[in-house]
């Protein structure tokens, strides 16, 4: 049970071989066995998750099941869930029951999904290695003196040791598919706007986007199925007839053209990730698709031009948190000010204060022009490379991540070192367009290698049929990580 | 060009951040390591370009002007840090 999908699982619960319950049970228990080595979860309140799991025993009794009805789902800590605790991964909020559901926590809760629990990540998602978390780093179950990735890094992990079926993350700069890499799972970053934003901390607001990570890209289309779709409580919402991300899976992939950017395979990319790569691109010649050589000239401007944007809207969106409405307050203060100055300081972790201080100075009197529309202005020059592209091919294809996981410790004193891990996943954020990544091999000390796939506005079932295909000719997602020490 | 001490400090303040003088000089050097990475934004000519604020130039929505939220007073107040009277507590602003 515990490797099975979740169409499997699906089939398990409506035929009565197991319980939700039971199902919840075999998953907090394996929980229960790993989470004190890997860290992976903030928050588990069994209470509450097998409540639920009752609760769906019964409509599944009642034979009213949706296609997750029953199966337990770990969140990102990033979700806001009534009545759960939801600290973003930050000391400022370590005290935050939410009062009200996310909308995606709404949406697996209709379907009847059962929260399995919270799940670590980076610091109001500002990491790739989800080592800035207040709750201590995430360890990567393939090897747990490195990091999982981030800022999904709890999701990543927990999917990936099998202490959960399938899990949420969001994507700010790669936060998804990042850590999909370096943890050996499956993670989708949908199109900008498919999936509500709304009670989903913001970090950049123009950037974020929710999505699922899980062990296949059939299950990525399940769980996809469950979180998209308009929500007037988030502006940036798009209203779109519902979709079925499945309907495309099966097709064959002949005469699929798969675009190839030269600025992918170049300086900064580690052979071993290069030469797994390699190889997924020679499988999906043998399945009938044709490489087309494109060039994105622009995208290694989107790093420089990404640290401008995400911060200037992080520093805004963070300005929330000042001790007076909710969260941590500094218990010693002189005045006004100093109780903002001294709360601020105490209750977000240095990345986040780094953050801020880049964002604010961006947007100050007199450097707006030269950062941030300079920034917005190379966004465009990203955003028209993709346009170009996708006249001549129907994904983007390359590696996730310049190297495999590094080692817990390794870049966290070197902020710009960090920031390059972003190199590839980055641009898909700045255009706004859906991108994924499945496992595709293994690299150095037997690490997972991932294989980043970008597809056009709204192709997402294209891209989880091109995903799913590949899956079904090999099967490096169906690989485990073997004897995670307990 | 580099970002100095003084700098720091005044970002800091903007941005409602208490640092210490050696706090400041240790992120002072890691604030001038990440704008020298975006300094590469410079190289480029961007004349005419117009600015891309959001993924995908989306056009913002209206709606009705009506009242859309539920009343959830007292339930949001009990997470302030200080309360009283059904409002907010911060320390004196007037003296």
């Amino acid at each position: 049970m515990l490797n099975a999908s979740l169409k499997e699982l699906s089939a398990a619960l409506a035929q009565r071989k197991i319980s939700s319950v039971e199902l919840t049970r075999l998953f907090l228990e394996r929980v229960e066995k790993l989470n004190g080595s890997l860290n992976a979860f903030i928050t588990l309140d069994a209470e509450k998750s097998l409540a639920q799991a009752r609760a769906a025993d019964k409509r599944i009794a009642k034979g009213a099941t949706q296609p997750l009805t029953g199966i337990p789902v770990a969140h990102k800590d990033i979700f806001v869930t009534r009545s759960w605790l939801t600290t973003c991964g930050s000391r400022i909020l370590s005290n935050f029951v939410s009062p009200y559901d996310a909308h995606v926590i709404e949406r697996f809760n209709g379907a009847g999904a059962v929260i399995l629990g919270k799940t670590n990540m980076d610091e109001f998602a500002m990491g790739s290695s989800s080592e800035t978390s207040f709750y201590g780093p995430v360890k990567n179950p393939w090897g747990q003196a490195y990091v999982p990735g981030g800022s999904s890094g709890g999701s990543a992990a927990a999917v990936a040791a099998r202490m959960a079926p399938a899990a949420t993350g969001t994507d700010t700069g790669g936060s998804i598919r990042q850590p999909a890499a370096l943890s050996g799972v499956s993670g989708l970053k949908p199109t900008y706007g498919l999936v509500s934003r709304y009670g989903m901390i913001a970090f950049a607001s123009s950037l974020d986007q929710g999505g699922p990570l899980a062990k296949s890209a059939e299950d990525l289309a399940l769980l996809l199925n469950a979180m998209a779709g308009f929500d007037a409580r988030d502006s940036t919402s798009v209203e779109r007839v519902a979709e079925d991300y499945r309907r495309e899976l099966d097709k064959p992939l002949a005469g699929l053209r798969i675009g190839v950017p030269k600025e992918h395979f170049g300086e900064g990319l580690a052979g071993d990730v290069g030469r797994a790569v390699g190889a997924a691109l020679e499988e999906f010649e043998k399945l009938g698709a044709k490489r087309v050589p494109i060039g994105l000239p622009n995208s290694g401007l989107s790093v420089p031009a990404y640290y401008v944007i995400a911060p200037a809207e992080a520093a805004s969106n963070l300005s929330r948190f000042d001790g007076v409405r909710y969260g941590h307050r500094a218990k010693e203060y002189r005045d006004l000010a100093d109780m903002y100055r001294r709360t601020r300081a105490e209750g977000f972790g240095a990345e986040v204060r780094r953050r801020i201080l880049i964002g604010t100075y961006v947007l100050s009197h007199g450097y707006y022009d030269a950062y941030y529309l300079k920034a917005q202005k190379i966004r465009r020059l990203i955003a028209d490379d993709f346009v170009e592209a996708f006249k001549r091919c129907d994904v983007v294809v390359g590696p996730t991540s310049p190297t495999v996981a590094f080692k817990i410790g390794a870049k966290a004193a070197d902020p710009v070192q960090m920031y390059l891990n972003d190199i590839y996943t980055i641009p898909a954020n700045l255009a706004g367009l859906p991108g994924m990544s499945i496992p595709c091999g293994f690299g150095r000390d037997d690490l997972p290698v991932g294989l980043h796939i970008v597809g056009n506005y709204f192709s997402e079932a294209k891209m989880l049929n091109v995903a799913h295909q590949y899956q079904k000719a090999t099967d490096w997602h169906q690989r485990e990580p073997a004897g995670i020490q307990p | 060009m580099p970002l100095s001490l003084q700098e720091v400090q005044r970002i800091a303040e903007l941005a409602r951040i208490g640092v210490s003088d050696a706090e400041a000089r240790a992120v002072q050097s890691q604030l001038n390591d990440i704008f020298k990475l975006i300094g590469r934004m410079q190289k480029v000519d961007t004349e005419g370009i117009e600015p891309m604020s959001h993924g995908q130039d989306l056009e913002l929505r209206l709606r009705e002007d009506i009242v859309t939220e539920r009343d959830q007073r007292e339930q949001f107040l009990s997470l302030a840090p200080e309360r009283e009277q059904g409002l907010y507590l911060v320390p004196k602003v007037i003296e």
